[in-house]
């Protein structure tokens, strides 16, 4: 009876899991046949064919994609940590009516859509001529995502006993030494939580890329595998190879980091 | 020693620098476009008072893409709480695999949205898996995207599916928080499995609920990336939501003064259903 009951749970367990990755499953088929083989994608390739993928890397010019997003991730997402740490340490500690506006004010910038805001922020960036450059969008970026970042942070340093500053302030250090010798340290676990979350989104953009990343030479990975999928006639094979090369990094991350990723979705989600 | 820490405030002097500049600016400044005729280059435009407001109000594609809106966003939410709590139910119980489960359900969290769509059309293009496994049964292949219901119904589903791991993950942390002995109390007076649930898990859930409606709901009003890529916008004007419409107004028909418009037509509309949220949790906290 016992193990006729787990048998219809693994069953069900197993058919969503199936339905939730099946785009992948169909796309990594469709990769590594080539374009003349008609057989159908669910079919495993009798041969594999890894030709899709080097033309992918050539014609898509993948590899400056990937590094544009490599340098707008890292150089975000260190920012994103710096800044929001810092943001975060006065508004904890200091508790003031000028202090509580502030808060309300940065947090109530989680509810604007960045992308209501589409025409205007194009305009104030061409204005500081940052269309197509990475400072522009990193500082875009970093607006977008500290809203998020200085609530984790707030939520955290606001825990640790102010006891921890004042022993050290006692012994006459500077605040600011208290603040980058004693409270960053015990910062690691959320920033690991900062850092996935932060990573993820700044990787994934798509939206933000698409506005102000007009240079083809600027190209992230989102944008050069949309400019394959939208050629018509192009090769859809191919496109599928340069798709499949676009998940495999964050893939990876995700099986060996698992436990960080799943422990940022619930920083952000029950705090 | 509050004004030792009230120096520090020049700390977070950076992080309101960029909300000014990119935020607070840009948010008036797309007030005083909307009330111009402006085609996003030219040197020439004019002030044309509430006309672009009035012209919205009668656009049919703005009222197809305001209605689109709604249905993306409670459509997904509502099939995700459904779908995300059943899931977080049985992944909440011993078995073998039910860790597996949780593993690939949230990788496609993980991967850009506009990348999952892309992925989806190989399902759903005419040559693709889904016609395949119809002409197999001996049915006539679909074009799935052709028609403006079933192509909303499926970028409703492909959304649902692909952030299915975020509600799980918060139904399975609340669950997780519900102290054993609720259930036995509520065993020793009787309560079946279907009693237990609603007596006991939904109210107790009641916050994760909450959090998990709030996430899902905003995500949906703003959905931009799965329609790119398996619709565009199409057939015709039938597909659009707010986000892609204003695109497509922008740097499509370069109606810059109507696009910052339709801006600020998205803005409200995710204000006032993240207000209600708001609203509701403040009011309706329950306590055991």
């Amino acid at each position: 009876m016992r193990r006729h009951r787990a048998g219809w749970k693994i069953a069900l367990t197993t058919l969503i899991g199936a339905v939730a990755v099946l785009p992948i499953y169909i796309t990594v088929i469709v990769s590594l046949k080539p374009q003349t083989d008609l057989t159908s994608f669910w079919l495993p390739p009798r041969v594999l064919f890894f030709q899709n993928f080097e033309g992918a890397f050539i014609i898509g010019r993948l590899a400056t994609a990937f590094l544009n997003t490599a340098i707008v991730t890292a150089c975000s997402v260190a920012l994103i940590v710096l800044l929001s740490a810092m943001a975060a340490y006065p508004l904890a500690r200091h508790r003031s009516k000028l202090n509580a506006v502030v808060t309300t004010f940065m947090l109530s910038i989680l509810m604007v859509p960045g992308l209501s805001l589409l025409v205007p922020l194009y305009v104030v960036l061409v204005r500081i001529r940052g269309i197509s450059t990475y400072w522009g969008i990193v500082l875009i970026h970093i607006t977008f995502n500290l809203p998020l970042t200085i609530f984790l942070y707030l939520n955290f340093i606001r825990a640790i006993p102010r006891d921890f500053d004042e022993a050290a302030l006692m012994d006459g250090s500077s605040v600011y030494a208290v603040f980058y010798r004693i409270i960053l340290p015990l910062l690691k676990p959320v920033t690991v939580s900062v850092i996935i979350l932060a990573g993820v989104a700044v990787w994934n953009d798509y939206q933000f890329s698409l506005y102000f990343l007009q240079s083809p030479g600027m190209r992230v990975i989102t944008l050069a595998i949309s400019s394959f999928f939208a050629v018509s006639g192009g090769n859809t094979h191919m496109a599928a190879a340069a798709a499949v090369m676009a998940i495999v990094p964050i893939t990876i991350l995700y099986v060996a980091l698992q436990k960080y990723f799943v422990q940022g979705v619930l920083d952000s989600a029950l705090k | 020693m509050e004004s030792t820490f009230r120096k520090t405030n020049i700390m977070y002097l950076p992080a309101l620098a960029l909300f000014l500049v990119f935020v607070v600016y840009p948010f008036f400044e797309g007030i005083r476009i909307a009330f111009t005729n402006w085609n996003g280059f030219s040197q020439h435009f004019k002030y044309v008072g509430l006309t672009n407001f009035s012209v919205l109000l009668g656009d049919r594609n703005v009222r197809t893409a305001l209605f689109n809106t709604l249905l993306y966003g409670f459509g997904s939410t509502l099939l995700q709480q459904v779908l995300g709590l059943a899931y977080a139910l049985l992944l909440n119980q011993e078995f073998k695999g039910r860790m597996v489960g949780r593993t690939i359900t949230y990788l496609p969290v993980l991967i850009s949205a506009v990348i999952m769509g892309y992925m989806w059309y190989f399902v759903l293009q005419y040559d693709g898996a889904l016609n395949d496994v119809i002409a197999l049964f001996g049915g006539k292949k679909v074009l799935w995207l052709s028609r403006a219901g079933t192509a909303i119904s499926l970028i409703i589903t492909i959304n649902t599916l692909q952030y299915l791991g975020v509600s799980m993950i918060i139904y399975l942390a609340g669950l997780q928080n519900i102290p054993v002995m609720y259930y036995e109390a509520a065993h020793l007076d009787g309560a079946r499995t279907w009693r237990r649930f609603i007596a006991v898990t939904l109210p107790l859930l009641y916050p994760a609920i909450l959090t998990s409606v709030t996430i899902n709901l905003i995500g949906g009003l703003k959905l931009f990336d799965v329609i790119r890529a398996l619709t565009g916008g199409g057939p015709g004007y039938s597909t659009h939501s707010l986000a892609t419409l204003l695109n497509a107004t922008y740097f499509g028909s370069q109606r810059a003064g109507y696009a910052a418009a339709i801006g600020i037509l998205l803005f409200c509309t995710i204000l006032v259903f993240t207000i209600v949220t708001q609203g509701v949790s403040k009011r309706r906290e329950i306590h055991y």
